[in-house]
């Protein structure tokens, strides 16, 4: 194996590294040094992992570790995500007496998320759980009031619990398959018990539902969302979903494609319940982040579509990386703007926006129906793949669930565009309204420009995104 | 030439864009004005320059997301040109009316030129993401316009419109999916579905498909039981806003008809015509029998629209009908459709017009509260007298070509169906006759401050209002022109359908 091969893991690593070191001799005045090694960090990933697109897919780390095109976009997508949280972040953290140890935090739970999207070994996908979740519960209470600590409390206690619970899937299925590697899981698990396999996999899912904040392990989302400050809520709702979904498509589609446990009606029941239940509970949400946090929670419904088609459609993989890529931008797009208006954290507060900022209120509409799949951004066709995808994968009856579903959120994210475009409340205050910086406001418009350019240019994207899985 | 003709108005909007809302209104009135006219200009040259063989002109194909069977397909035929010229002639008419706009300007005009963009790409796009991606904008953009620019209930009304047309559009989408993985190899080019067929013989499958891409289309049109969002959208949307819902956005829903459901499913359509033709025939007696009853104009207009779209969705089902027709037959009533949807564009274009007239002058659409209007206004009742006759279908203007040839073409396949269909006609005769009766003649009053008076129709309006209704008169008088267009087509489509 050549290290080459992992050139964007190691520079995160290395970015890590330098940072804490540098963070440690800096005056506090001087830290946006790391900040700006951390969004170099990132950059040089994204360079390496673009030269790396197209290149022959490998398995490095002892066959632990697979490079192709599911891992480089994964990197891709984490590497961009992580740059524009960055850049939300700048206003919130900067000057701030933990800054450094933020941007470090946030490389290493990057680093993490990349490490879940390649694993084809059960053991390195609890390395990656863990990498990617630690950093997080102490991002989740850098804030220390009382909303972020609990919210801190309870993303380590249900983080904790439910990964307990994947080693021990962890543990029974490699009992049952005499390996922790995928590809011999994959001859041994046929042969194995039915009941262990299924139990194996329902503790080992656990851990990963709870990375992606989907139902029945989605509890944490809101409150982290409320609690943490903006910029780690949009980063922990959007980035470990990219890792959690791939490893969980990598699990069912590389150890478990024979196996006769019926996985894939098991992944089409979570699908429904996540886009229900968090459709449901963000109808009548009256603050923007919970509504954004139950949203989250619906959109990773639509995501678990492509899983469960995973062995049934070829198109299931590159609408799942397509559908990842626009949801980062777009979700990601919309945090910008509740991080560009701090002091409006009611849906209400809104009200005015277009005359005030236009620009915000245009990147605003762009991103919420963006996440609602209206053309021509990119979720729209994020979407039209996936539904093609679980079509073709003789799962119609879920893509219907799934449009009645879209049609559900449209109502809630109009709740959220209606008043921005409406006229000025008569009690009007300037406050409410003022803007934090010009840098979550770049970050919105950098996001809505990207879903759109995304959407429009979806023609030189999809081919980047599709290619088989190895081995 | 059809590219620059659906983007110059999106283009002139990237321009206003950078201008300033300080810039005065006239600026950007002014420039609509400027634009719609050229773009008209460039439809009419498109049309003088259209070789009537029946085929698709001015074809281009480009790719755009090749792996995902998606292409940039556009082209006209005697089904779609027709519509295109309706479009860009009511978005001049709607543009000379918003001339007296006060009420943020800027916004209005750029949310105007875009869905003008909008509209004419549906009618020229033979690719179904294509078509999906104009059909689904036409709905937010209509939204921001109720919502802004609405009086009213407005808010909930725009909300009632987008969730009930999303809804369609999603099923319409599933639809295509249903298409497009029918197809080997799957693409969504419409013109590559409509020759391989590859849902012929009308299984299951198909039928499911049909269901999906009906639903989403009759719930645009709007068909009964699909017609709930219509009443309230009109009502309270801006009067422009309105013409350009009734007269080119209903028509995206009956143009889907004959351009994707009939060719591209033709032995399921088939199948199920007779369906059609029962909520066809259901729409027009519906419809007329509940704009009867209304006491609002707008939403009596607005049930009207229903009413005038069932004859289309009724000559579309009548054209599927096999049993013992002649060809020359079906094909006429889907020449009557096409007229059908250029009929009513200019002649509800006009009557919303007309009605943000009334609404401009006395803030009220209560036919009861107005009487004697002729006295006051006599051009305003003279050009609604005469919209409101050509509307319920005399002779000598276009609603009359339109609904003779859908009758006498439905006539021979659905002959209880057309019978039933006729009474529509009448019904919509006498609430027609009724409503000018009550509004226009008898003693004057009108609501409000009676003392002010009535001001009749002022230069802005009446130069938006009556070519629209001269169009009417042209089209009712000398129809060769359009029929010349549109007949070869409908004749290939019926080619395809009984196949």
């Amino acid at each position: 194996m050549s290290p080459a091969a992992l050139t964007p893991e190691l520079t995160l690593t290395a970015g890590a590294v330098l940072g804490i070191l540098l963070g440690s001799w800096l005056p506090r005045h001087r830290q946006w040094v790391v900040r700006l090694l951390a969004a170099l960090a990132c950059l040089v990933g994204l360079a390496a992992t673009a030269a790396a697109i197209g290149g022959a897919p490998q398995l490095v780390f002892g066959g632990s570790y697979a490079v192709d095109t599911a891992t480089n976009a994964g990197r891709v997508i984490v590497l961009a995500a992580t740059l524009l949280t960055i850049c939300l972040s700048i206003d919130t953290v900067g000057s701030h007496p933990r800054e450094t140890e933020f941007y470090v935090l946030m490389l290493l739970a990057a680093l993490g998320t990349i490490m879940l999207v390649g694993a084809t070994d059960l053991l390195l996908l609890m390395a990656g759980y863990l990498l990617a979740s630690v950093p997080l519960y102490a991002l989740a209470g850098l804030v220390k009031d009382a909303l972020g600590t609990e919210a801190a409390l309870k993303y380590y206690l249900m983080g904790a619990l439910l990964g307990v619970t994947m080693l021990t899937g962890i543990t029974v299925l490699y009992g049952a398959g005499r390996s922790t590697g995928y590809a011999t899981l994959a001859q041994n698990l046929p042969g194995a018990p039915q009941a262990a396999v299924a139990v194996g996999l329902v503790a080992v899912l656990a851990g990963l539902l709870f990375k992606i904040g989907s139902v029945p392990a989605h509890f944490w989302v809101p409150d982290i969302t409320e609690g943490a400050s903006t910029p780690v809520a949009a980063f922990v709702t959007t980035v470990p979903k990219i890792g959690g979904l791939i490893a969980t498509y990598r699990l069912v589609a590389e150890a478990l494609p024979a196996a006769g446990v019926n996985w894939p009606l098991l992944v089409a029941v979570l699908a429904t319940a996540s886009m229900t239940l968090g459709n449901l509970a963000a109808f009548f949400q009256d603050t923007v982040r919970r509504l954004l946090a139950y949203s989250t929670i619906s959109q990773v419904g639509y995501l678990l579509l492509a899983v469960a088609v995973a062995t049934r459609s070829e198109l299931a993989l590159p609408a799942l990386l397509l559908y990842l890529a626009a949801y980062a931008v777009t979700n990601l797009g919309a945090f910008a703007v509740v991080a560009a208006l701090p002091h409006a954290p009611n849906l209400a507060d809104y009200r005015g926006l277009a005359r005030r900022h236009p620009g915000l209120a245009a990147a605003l509409v762009v991103c919420l129906l963006g996440l609602v799949g209206t053309p021509p951004t990119a979720v729209f066709l994020g979407k039209l793949e996936i539904f093609s995808a679980a079509i073709d994968g003789g799962y119609a009856w879920l893509a219907v669930v799934a449009v009645v579903n879209t049609i559900a959120s449209l109502f809630y994210y109009l709740r959220w565009i209606a008043p921005a475009f409406a006229a000025e409340p008569e009690t009007y205050s300037e406050e409410v309204l003022a803007p934090a910086g010009r840098w979550p406001a770049l970050g919105a418009y950098t996001a809505a420009a990207a879903s759109l350019a995304l959407g429009v240019a979806g023609g030189v994207v999809l081919p980047l995104v599709s290619g088989p899985l190895l081995p | 030439m059809l590219s620059l003709i659906v983007f110059l108005p999106l283009a002139a909007a990237a321009v206003l864009v950078g201008v300033p809302a300080s810039a005065g209104k006239r600026v950007f009135t002014g420039s609509w004005v400027t634009v719609a006219a050229a773009d008209l200009a460039l439809v009419v040259a498109a049309w003088i320059g259209y070789d009537l063989g029946g085929g698709l002109a001015y074809e281009q194909r480009l790719p755009w997301i090749p792996s995902a069977g998606v292409s940039y397909h556009v082209g006209v035929d005697g089904l779609s040109l027709p519509l295109v010229a309706v479009t860009a002639a009511l978005f001049l008419a709607c543009a000379i009316y918003s001339l007296r706009q006060t009420h943020r300007v800027k916004s209005f005009v750029l949310l105007f030129l875009g869905l003008q963009t909008v509209s004419l790409g549906l009618f020229t796009a033979l690719d179904l993401i294509l078509f999906f991606v104009y059909f689904d904008l036409s709905i937010v953009g209509m939204y921001f316009v109720i919502a802004r620019w609405g009086h009213g209930r407005a808010r909930q009304s725009a909300l009632t419109f987008f969730l009930y047309t999303f809804l369609g559009s999603l099923a319409l989408l599933l639809g295509f999916i249903g298409l497009y993985l029918a197809a080997d190899p799957h693409t969504f080019d419409i013109v590559a579905l409509t020759r391989t067929n590859p849902l012929a013989g009308g299984e299951l499958y198909g039928a499911l498909v049909l269901l999906a891409i009906g639903v989403g289309l009759a719930v645009k049109t709007p068909t009964v039981p699909f017609h709930t969002w219509l009443p309230p959208a009109h009502t309270d949307a801006p009067a422009a806003g309105s013409a350009i819902l009734a007269g080119v956005l209903l028509k995206m829903g009956t143009y889907g008809f004959v351009r994707i459901a009939m060719p591209l499913l033709p032995d399921t359509w088939r199948q199920y015509a007779g369906v059609v033709v029962v909520i066809g025939v259901v729409s027009v007696l519906y419809g007329a029998l509940v704009a009867l009853a209304q006491e609002d104009f707008k939403r009596m207009v607005a049930y009207t629209s229903v009413n005038h779209m069932g004859y289309v969705v009724l000559a579309v089902g009548a054209a599927g009908l096999a049993a013992g027709s002649d060809e020359q037959a079906r094909s006429l009533a889907v020449t009557g459709a096409v007229t059908q949807m250029v009929s009513h564009g200019l002649l509800t274009g006009a009557l919303f017009l007309l009605a943000g007239v009334l609404h401009d002058r006395a803030a009220s659409y209560d036919m009861g509260a107005y009487s004697g209007l002729a006295g006051p206004a006599p051009v305003f009742a003279g050009v609604t007298g005469l919209v409101v006759f050509a509307s319920l279908g005399l002779p000598g203007f276009s609603g009359f070509i339109a609904e003779f040839q859908i009758l006498a073409g439905s006539l021979g396949p659905a002959t209880v169906a057309t019978a039933l269909a006729l009474l529509g006609i009448l019904i919509t005769a006498g609430l027609l006759l009724r409503a000018l009766h009550r509004v226009f003649l008898g003693e004057a009053r009108i609501p409000g401050a009676p003392e002010s008076g009535f001001t009749d129709l002022k230069p802005s309006e009446t130069a938006s209002i009556v070519p629209l209704l001269a169009l009417a008169i042209l089209i009712g008088v000398l129809p060769r022109f359009l029929l010349d267009v549109i007949e070869p087509s409908s004749a290939t489509l019926i080619g395809v359908v009984s196949s």
